[in-house]
């Protein structure tokens, strides 16, 4: 069989540029899916690794301040292998040349020994001292963001009071991995910082002496943590206890595993949609090498090849490119992952990144892509096996025309002879011309799922910032205030108005489901926090009633009407229930609303607030802030501009970085589709187009006739695609959807304007080859050789 | 008496396209001897190639039974008609066929590769006066030399039977002389059976038999006396 190995060589390299299309499409297929499934599979074992050898606990609570002696009860809970009693504390940071806010926890080491659980590890410099009182492990991202090094300085307000630090080491920590603000959306490594410091200096700083007031346990194996919670939560509740989460609710951990949903959703949405064009393409540039080897199918036949023989050697040429698809895949797969992995080590706080690349993904990878092209490849081969020997000795019979429908409704002289080849020839093959729009179709999409993410996340900032949270700043204050708190800062020159705001954190129940949450008392009318409903209309805030997030009505499977209970978990620690009055639209995070007078009457602690929002002059936010930042009472404040910066700023490379690649693989299988599309015409016609060139017609006529079925076809493709994309953008959103944040399924004008313009440019650029080769076209040798 | 290779009794062909029937076979009754050389004379869409093909394994009667030695070729099925074709029949085609993307030894050398005792393809080549083209593509031959690729293929797997569909058709009388000095001497030497489609009523004349065919039906068979060579026919 080697001369017939020869000349599946042959005939490959003879198509070698749709051959070269075809493996890049499919090499996309599968470097994304291996990209996605390594990165996938590099941070999950990253993360086991480093939550395994530095214990990150499994179950976390908070109190208001618990004596260490209840630390023994908690240890007496069957199942418990582990406690690390911690002290918490909320702090700001000052540093030399930077004027915006930033907050930080500060978060207790033994004195003596190591952490028992979540233990750090050091990235430079060294662990404080036994019972030093002014050294202090940074956390990794805050340190970067500001290039702080061990032997650096800074000074911290804990509760109130000043104090300068030296930091001695640079560390990160199995809990902050993904370091985060508890309530924002989105990290802030500038902004937030989280650091450690020795026991007894933070017990100083913070007034809790002997006591704690934080809890993490580690759980014997085979534990269920909810039973360990069960018998917790009553031993913190006098103590404040706000109710104890499992590993699976802890922010950091939350957080990750969210963001490893969204890149197994990319795992499956990308490789399907270049396998499913890659298959497309193997079948219609297969299907045109089998037709055009009609006559040397038959001599095979005719000379004792028999079928299994001729399936083979067609198999073995979709084979090759499969193989070819399969190394560029691999190769670019293996290159992509290690791009993404370190892209998220930069979100992401790992102390290293395990790279796996799984045999077994990869063999998975080549699978599925060598099943696509038998799939795609299989019609053609089946037919090549088909074709009786007898029968391929004929040349083919000439194909079917008709006059299309068109015609008959357009007025004869809109419609030139050319014009006329063009509309026939796609009514000839509908069901090829439907697949090379959706092929097309398919690319655009591909693109729209690339620029989407930029729209999702634009469109969630402007209603956040724009729409609901109208305030320049906000301040929460240590404890619940009176009205004269408001007094106070709306005294403060600049400041331009104040509102007071409630927030207490609850459970809500409802049946067997139940979830911990913030309940906002918001007052009536509000100007600047205000609950959207779902076309982000404000909605009033009721005063009997909650009003919950879409997301987390769902959780609780409760509709309008429907009774949940209240449950506060600080304070009085009243149980009530409402009624659900309505949902509201948010992006960010799960909420509960009601009117203020209302939700401080239901908790009967008088009128309170927790938080105040503020609008002021711009020109003087910064001296208001910090102002503020020193009043005693005040436990934080926050920067509406701020946060916008940094979402911008956090967000901008990696959203970058993924529009590239985005745009890169759309724009190959638009090309790949286009090429394609127009070299088989080519082919296909060559003898058509070389006759007409005999008979007269200029080599730009002849072009006509092939770009203007690559150009029907663009056209119609390009709404098919803002459809498909629309389609993806929901398939991935439904991936996206979390208690943390839901993505919404919004893609704006100009993404479509873009996707539009990248497949013109895919067009155009195939339409200039299929120009080049018409110019060159052999007029004797096409007509020489007999097809 | 030489030994029957063909045995064809009572053969029709009818094809169907649409509502149309088309009888291209009409009840042949033919027998072909060992060593034969057999021309097959008949106008336009007489039923020529399509007797051919079913002697060949190409096609299957619609009714009637055709025998090659004890093989039933009417009621096998495509594997065995396929073995058939493998590991007797060699065929030389009006248009040539040969594989563009092979040069002319590897065109002659996938078929010998799957032959039980092939001749070299050089060899083969060279009997047929293209020793010296072997690493020509099909496209940098003539199409005379073209045809005598093709009945190098054919040959060289050195098959009992040698059926030619107008092997001389697209030729100029001179390269048809070569075409056929080829056919004939592979026949004496090798003792092929051949048989020869042509319009061309000269051929005739080197034949040990002309079977005249019309409308589907054998209408006329001639044994040649004086049998001349095919330097001496021109047309
Ligand atoms: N596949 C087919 N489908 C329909 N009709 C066919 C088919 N093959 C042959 N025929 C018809 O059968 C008849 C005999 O055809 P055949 O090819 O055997 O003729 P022929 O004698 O070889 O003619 P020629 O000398 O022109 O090659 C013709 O009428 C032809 O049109
Ligand atoms: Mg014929």
């Amino acid at each position: 069989m080697r001369s017939l190995n020869r000349k599946l060589l042959r005939d490959l390299w003879h198509v070698r540029s749709q051959v070269l299309a075809i493996v890049l499409v499919m090499g996309s297929g599968i470097a994304t899916y291996l990209m996605s499934v390594a990165t996938l599979d590099s941070l999950t074992a990253t993360r086991a690794r480093f939550y395994r050898e530095y214990a990150f606990a499994d179950v976390f609570a908070t109190a208001k301040r618990a004596p260490l002696a209840v630390g023994a009860e908690i240890t007496a809970i069957p199942g418990v292998a582990a406690v690390d009693l911690t002290v918490q504390a909320p702090m700001r940071i000052r540093l030399e040349g930077f004027a915006d806010p930033v907050r930080g926890l500060l978060i207790s080491l033994p004195d003596e020994g190591s952490k028992p659980l979540n233990r750090l590890y050091l990235r430079a410099g060294r662990m404080p001292q036994p019972w030093a009182q002014q050294e202090l492990v940074l956390g990794e991202a805050f340190a970067t963001a500001h290039g702080i090094a061990p032997g650096g300085r800074l000074t911290a307000v804990v509760a109130g009071r000043m104090q300068d630090f030296e930091v001695v080491g640079i560390a990160i920590s199995p809990e902050y991995v993904y370091q985060i603000q508890p309530g924002a959306a989105f990290p802030d490594f500038e902004r937030y910082a989280v650091a450690w410091i020795g026991r007894r200096a933070l017990e100083a700083a913070f007034g809790m002496d002997g006591a704690f007031n934080s809890v993490a346990l580690s759980l014997a194996p085979g534990t269920p943590p909810a039973r360990v919670i069960e018998r917790l939560d009553p031993i913190l509740e006098p103590w404040g206890g706000l109710g104890a989460i499992a590993r699976e609710d802890q922010l950091s951990h939350k957080f990750l595993s969210a963001e490893f949903g969204q890149l197994k959703t990319m795992a499956t949405v990308f490789p399907v949609v270049f396998l499913s064009v890659a298959a497309f393409l193997l079948n219609v540039v297969f299907g045109r090498l089998i037709a055009t080897q009609r006559d040397q199918i038959a001599i095979l036949k005719a000379f004792g090849y028999g079928n299994g023989a001729i399936g083979r050697h067609y198999a073995a040429m979709a084979g090759i490119v499969v193989g070819l698809g399969a190394l560029a895949g691999i190769a670019g797969g293996a290159w992509l992952g290690h791009l993404l992995g370190r892209l998220y080590m930069s979100f992401y706080r790992f102390p290293w990144l395990d790279f796996v690349l799984a045999p077994a993904s990869v063999a998975s990878a080549v699978a599925i892509t060598l099943l696509a092209a038998l799939s795609g490849a299989a019609f053609a081969l089946l037919r090549a096996a088909r074709l009786p020997p007898a029968e391929a000795m004929r040349p083919e019979a000439p194909p079917r025309y008709r006059a299309t429908t068109l015609e008959h409704w357009l007025p004869r002289r809109w419609l030139d002879q050319p014009t006329r080849m063009i509309l026939r020839q796609l009514s000839r093959r509908p069901l090829k011309a439907l697949a090379t729009v959706l092929g097309i179709a398919l690319a655009s999409g591909v693109l729209t799922i690339g620029l989407f993410q930029e729209d999702a996340l634009n469109y969630m900032v402007d209603q956040q910032f724009a729409l609901a949270q109208r305030n320049d700043l906000s301040v929460s204050f240590v404890e619940p205030r009176g009205r004269d708190a408001l007094a106070e800062i709306a005294a403060i020159p600049g400041v331009l108005a104040v509102e007071g705001t409630r927030s207490v954190g609850v459970r809500l129940r409802a049946g067997p489901r139940s979830v911990l949450v913030h309940l906002d008392g918001l007052p009536a009318g509000s100007r600047m926090k205000r609950v959207l409903d779902t076309r982000n209309r404000p909605r009033v805030l009721p005063t009997g009633g909650l009003l919950l997030t879409e997301y987390l009505a769902r959780i609780l499977d409760v509709r309008r009407g429907d009774g949940v209970e209240v449950e506060q978990l600080q304070g009085a620690r009243r149980h009530f229930e409402l009624p659900v009055d309505g949902t509201v639209q948010e992006f960010i995070g799960i909420n509960a609303y009601m009117e203020l007078d209302a939700l401080n009457r239901a908790l009967g602690e008088g009128e309170r607030v927790s938080h105040a929002l503020l609008l002021v002059d711009p020109r003087q936010t910064n001296a208001i802030y910090h102002e503020l930042e020193d009043r005693p009472g005040v436990a934080s404040v926050g920067s509406r501009k701020a946060a916008i910066d940094n979402f911008y700023q956090t967000m901008a490379e990696s959203l970058l970085i993924f529009t590239f690649i985005a745009t890169l693989l759309a724009g190959l299988i638009a090309f790949g589709v286009l090429y394609n599309t127009a070299r088989i015409a080519l082919g296909e016609r060559g003898r058509e187009l070389a006759s007409l060139r005999v008979l007269g017609f200029t080599r730009g006529e002849v072009a006509y006739i092939l770009i203007g079925e690559l150009a029907l076809l663009t056209l119609a493709a390009i709404p098919v695609g803002w459809l498909v994309g629309a389609a993806l953008a929901r398939v991935i959103v439904a991936g996206l959807q979390s208690e943390l944040y839901r993505v919404p399924a919004y893609l704006s004008t100009q993404t479509f304007a873009s996707t539009t313009l990248v497949i013109l440019l895919a067009a155009l650029a195939s339409a200039l080859i299929v120009v080049w080769r018409v110019r060159h076209l052999d007029l004797v040798e096409v007509l020489k050789t007999r097809e | 008496m030489p030994e029957t290779v063909f045995s064809a009794r009572g053969l029709t062909k009818v094809y169907r396209t649409g509502e149309v029937e088309i009888h291209a076979l009409r009840g042949v009754d033919l027998d072909l001897y060992a060593g034969e050389f057999v021309v097959l004379l008949g106008p336009s869409g007489s039923g020529k190639s399509t007797l051919l093909n079913v002697l060949g394994g190409l096609d299957v009667p619609s009714a009637g039974r055709v025998r090659y030695r004890d093989h039933d070729l009417s009621t096998a099925d495509e594997e065995s008609l396929t073995r058939f074709r493998r590991e007797h029949v060699g065929f030389v085609f009006q248009f040539y066929n040969l594989i563009p993307s092979l040069t002319a030894r590897e065109n002659v050398e996938v078929v010998t590769e799957i032959a039980e005792h092939p001749l070299p393809a050089a060899q083969a080549l060279a009997m047929v006066g293209l020793g010296d083209r072997l690493d020509a593509f099909p496209a940098q031959l003539s199409g005379g030399q073209q045809q005598r690729v093709a009945i190098a293929r054919a040959i060289a797997k050195q098959p009992e039977v040698l059926l030619c569909d107008e092997p001389t058709g697209a030729l100029d009388s001179e390269t048809g002389v070569r075409v056929l000095e080829a056919l004939s001497d592979v026949n004496q030497r090798l003792g092929t059976t051949t048989v020869v489609i042509t319009h061309n009523a000269g051929i005739a004349a080197m034949a040990h038999r002309v079977i005249h065919l019309q409308d589907g039906r054998i209408v006329g068979v001639e044994v040649n006396p004086q049998r001349r060579a095919a330097g001496e026919i021109s047309w």
